[in-house]
């Protein structure tokens, strides 16, 4: 490893130190390996192909981390094979968002629970944004709420999850918080894929838009759309500073969509520990600063057991909205 | 003039031996991955990203690499299709229904450059398309609601009747199949699953790919296998090659053929919602309607072979467009794509055009050159791809079934599909025993969801009213364009049948 003479002594003497326990632990994996449980395209293999690229470009692993698409059942095959086949390998992480711990809580992946694997790091977070056309009378989340209220008929709502998935609870979760009694009336359009749900922003066929920063940021700078609110608890840095958040128009709404990595439920603790700290290394360089920037990802730094109980408050706090708007029992 | 300028410094950035390096290998590459079974564009892409970047390539060679491969791909899904009977990957599926039939009459060779031709014409018109209008494009694509997606799907249902099939019953039966086993998987619009029964391998539906290479490739093995137990001769087939280049009265008989479809293709491939396989297929269909007087289409017309090939060749350029100008992915290899701009730092969207110039301009230029390579390469070596007809079958079925289970496996990395190609493949089997087309059941798989899922956007969103419909211009235009081409050939066959029938007293010939 080859420091910068500008670094600081002390974290040249911490990284080395760091370097010391992982080659104590001796663990450095033979073949990494990353399973993005969906197609070539989607946000899962963008985590895999991006994090394995850096991790090699950093020189935090030897070999090229070997990115395998094992689609089907929104992550639940891949989290199967996980758990019933993989469970022991010591070179192998997943991708994971909030979309993989909204299936957890509502029982999607039939027989599988959050505990039966260990998870990782988180690598950042997309905030969630409402936003509606440029040339949309509506200004202000508040009024958007407010029309949904009155009559829930006269406004559609596009997203690119499915009924039930994360781009649909984020617009219930605000609907809630502005004192909309029953959700469930709350007009939602699936369509496949943020992109496909701007396009029919822009097209006029629905009223509103319900997705993450990332997919909403084009159609932002060109000035195509208007974004109502973004789901954050502050105003986010740098180029998203101009979006009002929803707490600051009194819908007290957030609605993060982390993205990060599990690991197979056997995996030995060296091994364990050792990932954990190469995907916080990797989150810590200046490389990855400037992805999360490029994608509109805001900063979301949970690792080992920390991310593990983010995990298990999340899916908790789905399951009961879940629960409370009728999607599940 | 300015986007001349424009592109005279694309091709500056292009025209770099590395560059046209990469974009040799990359036609190669897409060309093989296009023809084997299983291998579609959108693996072959996204098989060849692990290698853009371990050779550390910048944003505009990486993107070279991976369109010749994506252009290649969609060149090469013709080969086994007219070959074998057997689609390459999903776009190429109509060009079965009349490639495979010149084959078996000797005229393989013609088959394949003709069709190298109509990709060369389809995808040399898209690329300009994608220059000179991208912008204006985009505008299209937003003309296009959930209500208009679906009477563009339900115009593609019903001008099917004239795919494939003499028998109109078999084709509706054999449509009304692939959309039931579209039903199967999570329903977006509700989010319960359906049909799934408990199968997680189930949620997402079932994958194209594995349908079509159980159905097209499985059951031929199947089929080789049961005439060779009755028939030591099954080998023994004797195949003529014929002669490798189409004759000009041919090709002049195509041009106007090529250039229809290259239009519909690429307006296809513009909608974000239809894409490739849509293009070839309309493309197919509509010129049947229009050119087919002597019912020749389905055995083994030139017009047949060139009409998809051209329109599906068009779509993938016209897929360029929403991705490149709204960062909407208009199929499944420009998802791939998307997510390779991503991953470089390029976000694509409405100011891609402004914003990164040089990476666009670059790009269109290096479409160009994959494009006269790919032609270039294609049209010599008809005479190499000929030579697989001289395998004997009993090398060839094994090949087949191999590389069909490592392509399926290679896609999914899951057992579970090798099992449903398998079933798909038995299911084949029985389908052609009964004569019934396998080519509709895959359109039905393919276009039933989105059809699906679109007729019941609308209609939420107009709280359940079903005259949304037919509610824009747009709309009705495409459903009386649907219904001439369902209704017409019904009065106009009943004519021409009756014809026939006259003058085979006559003559005493043309026994159906």
């Amino acid at each position: 490893m080859i420091f910068k003479a500008s670094r600081l002594t002390l974290a040249a003497a911490l990284l080395s130190a760091s370097a010391l326990t992982v080659a104590a632990q001796g663990y450095t994996p033979e073949n990494p390996e990353c399973i993005a449980p969906a197609n070539p395209g989607g946000g899962w293999d963008f985590t895999c192909r991006q994090v394995g690229k850096l991790l090699q470009d950093e020189g935090l692993i030897g070999k090229t981390m070997q990115v395998v698409n094992l689609a089907g059942g929104g992550g639940g095959v891949a989290f199967a094979e996980v758990v019933n086949k993989r469970a022991d390998d010591n070179d192998l992480v997943v991708a994971a968002s909030s979309a993989t711990a909204t299936r957890l809580a509502q029982g999607a992946y039939p027989g599988n629970t959050m505990e039966q694997v260990r998870w990782l790091a988180s690598i950042g977070a997309d905030y969630g944004v409402i936003a509606v056309a440029a040339d949309s009378p509506i200004q202000t989340l508040p009024e958007l709420l407010d029309m949904i209220k009155a009559d829930p008929t006269s406004v559609s709502v596009a997203g690119g999850s499915a009924v039930g998935g994360w781009d649909h609870l984020k617009v219930l979760i605000a609907a809630k918080a502005a004192g909309v009694e029953d959700v469930r009336r709350v007009k939602y359009i699936a369509f496949d894929g943020g992109g496909e749900a701007v396009t029919q922003l822009l097209a006029g066929s629905v009223q509103a838009f319900t997705g993450d920063i990332s997919e909403a940021k084009g159609f932002v700078d060109s000035g195509d759309i208007k974004v109502l609110a973004v789901l954050s608890p502050e105003r986010l840095d740098g180029e998203f500073e101009s979006f009002p958040t929803a707490r600051e128009q009194g819908v007290d709404a957030i609605g993060a969509n982390w993205r990060g990595f599990y690991a197979p439920g056997n995996m030995s603790d060296a091994a364990y520990d050792a990932w954990v700290s190469r995907i916080g290394d990797l989150y810590a360089s200046d490389a990855w600063k400037e992805t999360m920037a490029a994608n509109g990802l805001a900063p979301l730094d949970l690792q080992g057991d920390a991310f593990q109980s983010f995990v298990k408050d999340s899916v908790a706090e789905i399951r009961s909205i879940s629960q409370e708007i009728g999607i599940i029992k | 003039m300015d986007m001349l300028a424009s592109l005279g410094d694309g091709f500056a950035i292009a025209l770099t031996w590395q560059n046209i390096g990469l974009a040799l290998l990359g036609c190669f590459l897409g060309t093989v991955m296009g023809a084997l079974p299983g291998l579609g564009p959108s693996n072959g892409v996204a098989i060849l990203i692990p290698l853009a970047f371990t050779l550390g390539l910048g944003a505009t060679p990486s993107l070279i690499l991976l369109t010749s491969v994506y252009y290649g791909a969609m060149y090469g899904g013709r080969i086994s299709s007219i070959l074998l009977g057997i689609p390459g990957d999903e776009p190429a599926m109509m060009t079965v229904l009349d490639g495979y039939p010149m084959a078996k009459k000797g005229r393989a060779g013609e088959a394949l450059s003709l069709s190298g031709i109509a990709s060369f014409v389809g995808a040399f018109f898209a690329t300009w398309g994608l220059i000179l209008l991208a912008p204006q494009l985009v505008k299209i694509a937003l003309l296009f609601g959930p209500a208009e997606y679906f009477a563009l799907f339900a115009l593609a249902f019903m001008t099917l009747g004239g795919v494939s099939s003499t028998n109109q019953a078999k084709s509706a039966f054999a449509a009304a199949l692939g959309l039931g086993l579209a039903m199967i998987g999570v329903d977006t619009q509700t989010g319960v699953p359906r049909f799934t029964f408990g199968e997680v391998h189930l949620y997402d539906g079932l994958d194209f790919l594995v349908a079509i290479v159980g159905l097209f490739a499985l059951s031929e093995v199947l089929i080789f296998l049961e005439e060779r137990h009755g028939n030591a001769d099954a080998d023994g087939k004797k195949i003529v090659v014929g002669r490798l280049t189409p004759s000009w009265s041919m090709l002049k008989s195509c041009t106007p053929t090529m250039l229809r479809t290259s239009l519909l293709g690429f307006i296809a491939g513009v909608l974000p919602g239809a894409g490739a396989s849509l293009g070839s297929f309309i493309s197919y269909s509509m010129e049947k309607r229009l050119v087919d007087k002597e019912n020749t289409f389905g055995t083994g017309d030139p017009r047949g072979v060139a009409a998809p090939e051209a329109g599906n060749n068009a779509a993938a350029g016209g897929a360029l467009v929403p991705m490149l100008a709204l960062g909407v992915p208009g199929s499944g290899t420009t998802a791939v794509l998307l997510a390779v701009l991503l991953s470089l730092n390029i976000t694509p969207g409405p100011l891609l055009f402004t914003q990164n110039p040089d990476v666009v301009w670059g790009l269109i230029a290096a479409l160009f050159i994959a494009n006269f390579m790919l032609l270039a390469m294609n049209i010599p070596m008809v005479g190499l791809f000929t030579r697989v007809l001289m395998i004997p079958p009993k090398v060839l079925m094994p090949l087949v079934a191999m590389v069909s289970f490592v392509g399926i496996y290679g896609i999914s990395g899951s057992s579970f599909d090798l099992l449903v190609m398998i079933g798909f493949g038995v299911m084949g089997w029985g389908l052609r025993k009964l004569d019934v087309p396998l080519v509709p059941i895959i359109l039905g798989t393919l276009l039933g969801n989105a059809m699906e899922n679109n007729l019941r956007r609308a209609v939420t969103i107009d709280n359940g009213n079903w005259f949304t419909l037919i509610d824009s211009p747009l709309s009705i235009a495409l459903w009386a364009i649907a219904i001439i081409g369902f209704v017409l050939p019904l009065i106009i066959g009943a004519r021409v049948k009756s014809r026939m029938h006259a003058r085979k007293d006559e003559e005493g010939a043309l026994s159906d």
